[in-house]
């Protein structure tokens, strides 16, 4: 796990492809509907590695991650729109309550396992729903108008800093105790891990990235409604994770982008889109049952000689 | 006399519930796989009776059977098709397959016919007869002795006959089954095809009673019917009944305190509780688990 070594490089080219965009945005070579879409796909990449902490990384299998998603929105655009607060306070505030939200739903829920708490947390996402559907100070079904606030600038730093703080909790000893929660739950209690304390830190920090993308989510597209927020949201995310292979973070990136563009291509035609999203996954998970990328990441495809790391799903 | 009304109409709801919890916990407990298709089934069901009472002219009799029989087929086919590779995969491959599932045959009818709504024909008179002082529709008796057929044969089904046996040996040990000689697919999809025939039922019972259907009705009724099995006991058949009937009294009830946008959170609320207090449901035994 020297990951150190990677940290530096990625940085730059984190840079990099920061300045190159927003040149390309500034100097208007790159028009409206690009930079749209790359902002889009900056949300979507931190949508789905919020959810791979989650899914791919402890094991703890979450539907109802959109939920966290509307907290996030809300909360920020209350906090823009009512009490006219800068926009990166908004983020930050967004975040953190979508963490208390997923510490709240958590707690409970992450007793329970497999379809369980599958069904508990897609439950909690829409018991969120319809609060947020029943408070008029938030425009109740109708929705909210949220002024455009989300730039590029914004939608990239909240991405590098996702990314980072996510490779470096599952880098970390925190990490590799999440990892053996998923690898096998009662071995790991066996070896003295609090499996209940890890599997409720990494779902409390996805729901913050979620909050973090919900602001971002919120400010970029004018109204939000709780219906942009059921159970069709907690789908989308879900099929970037599961695409990309349960367990990798790249490929988990890369169907986020990949899918973002394709559904941006398609967006004319939503029930094409969903037919094809949905024999995507029937098809990806008969024939691969762990994704497109299992639990590799796509460094190690550089260097197959080396161990991959991760292992197999088994023991669930 | 409002709440008897209310608690017959709450009845009539929790009927519909119970019909469709029934195909859940009856799947749930031979394969451990939470059928997220089943709510599209109760919706194709529904459409099949649908046109058969409008296309054909049948009478709900007649639609109510050609949905079931229909429904059953589909199910068998969604079983052997998507299910039936996944018998050894994780419970989360096969989770997320059920779930493309449920997208691929709601976005398929919305491609095949439109996403608009269609109105039921009105095949009962609209009269009401009076008991205790409440307005009881005609309607709503049929649908709850339909309801009230169905699940007897269904117990005559799994008690009586040789099927019936099979599915329950292969719901209490699959490897003791087929070591007694059982075929365990048939039994599967037998059971898939009793489950979705049920469903197929409370579909064309749902049009009936609520008249509008739509391609996307399935999905909340199906998770309903979820919360349902659960809050009796996923996997036993009389706890699917009582806790369709429950679920359906208790959202009639927050109905008619008049927080009616909040009926769909008192399913889920429930359901939470269910999870946390009593995970096993109120017919479970609690089982400890085995490394």
């Amino acid at each position: 796990m020297k990951k150190s070594k990677q940290f530096w490089p990625f940085i730059l080219l984190a840079v990099l492809v920061y300045v190159v965009i927003q040149v390309l945005i500034s100097t208007e070579m790159m028009n409206q509907f690009y930079s749209n879409t790359l902002i889009l796909i900056a949300i979507n990449i931190i949508l789905a590695v919020s959810l791979h902490l989650v899914i791919g990384i402890t094991g703890q299998f979450s539907i109802g991650h959109a939920g966290f998603l509307a907290v996030g929105a809300y909360v920020s655009a209350i906090i823009t729109m009512k009490l006219q607060l800068p926009f990166a306070v908004a983020i930050i505030v967004g975040g953190v309550i979508a963490a208390l939200a997923g510490l709240i739903v958590g707690i409970p829920s992450l007793r329970l396992k497999g379809d369980y708490l599958a069904i508990a947390t897609l439950g909690f996402a829409e018991i969120i729903r319809i609060v947020f559907l029943n408070i008029d100070a938030v425009g109740g079904a109708a929705g909210m108008q949220v002024s455009h606030l989300t730039t590029w600038t914004y939608a990239f730093v909240c991405l590098v800093i996702t990314l980072v703080v996510i490779v470096n909790f599952t880098n970390s000893r925190h990490g590799l105790a999440a990892i053996s929660v998923r690898e096998n739950e009662i071995a790991s209690d066996a070896m003295g891990i609090n499996t209940t304390y890890y599997k409720v830190i990494a779902f409390a920090i996805g729901s913050f990235f979620a909050g973090v993308a919900g602001a971002l989510f919120s400010h970029n597209f004018y109204i939000i409604q709780p219906s942009q927020f059921g159970f069709l949201k907690s789908f989308d995310i879900l099929i970037f994770v599961v695409l990309g292979g349960l367990g990798s973070l790249s490929g988990a990136v890369l169907s986020a982008i990949l899918l973002t563009i394709v559904s941006t291509y398609l967006q004319g035609y939503p029930e094409t889109r969903m037919i094809i999203y949905s024999l995507v996954l029937i098809i990806v998970m008969l024939y691969r049952p762990k994704g497109l990328m299992g639990t590799m990441e796509i460094t190690d495809y550089f260097k197959l000689w080396r161990t991959p790391k991760g292992g197999s799903q088994h023991g669930k | 006399m409002e709440w008897i009304q209310q608690l017959i109409n709450g009845i009539s709801l929790g009927s519909i519930y119970a019909l469709i919890a029934l195909g859940y916990t009856m799947v749930y407990g031979i394969i451990k796989l939470i059928n997220f298709a089943h709510g599209d089934v109760f919706m194709v069901g529904s459409f099949i009776g649908f046109y058969s009472i409008t296309v054909f002219g049948l009478g709900f009799f007649p639609a109510l059977i050609i949905s079931m029989v229909a429904c059953a087929l589909f199910g068998v086919i969604i079983e052997r098709i998507a299910y039936k590779r996944l018998r050894n995969a994780t419970r989360i491959a096969a989770l997320i397959t059920a779930i493309g599932v449920s997208l691929l045959i709601e976005y398929g009818v919305i491609y095949i016919r439109g996403a608009q709504p269609e109105a039921y024909p009105n095949i009962f008179s609209n009269k009401t007869f009076s008991i205790l002082g409440a307005q009881i529709s005609i309607q709503s008796v049929l649908i709850l002795s339909v309801s009230v057929v169905l699940m007897i044969l269904l117990q005559f089904i799994v008690h009586k006959t040789k099927t019936g046996k099979a599915m329950r040996a292969v719901s209490h040990d699959v490897e003791a089954a087929k070591l007694m000689g059982i075929n365990v697919d048939n039994t599967i999809s037998a059971t898939f095809a009793i489950g979705s025939a049920l469903a197929g039922a409370a579909g064309v019972i749902f049009g009936v009673y609520y008249t509008k259907i739509d391609p996307l009705m399935g999905v909340i009724p199906g998770l309903k019917a979820f919360v349902a099995a659960v809050l009796g006991g996923i996997g036993i058949i009389p706890g699917a009944m009582v806790g369709g009937l429950v679920l359906g009294v208790v959202e009639t009830i927050v109905s008619a305190l008049g927080f009616s946008l909040w009926r769909d959170a008192a399913a889920f609320i429930i359901l939470i509780l269910i999870l946390i207090f009593r995970p096993s449901g109120i017919f479970g035994k609690n089982t400890r688990e085995k490394v």
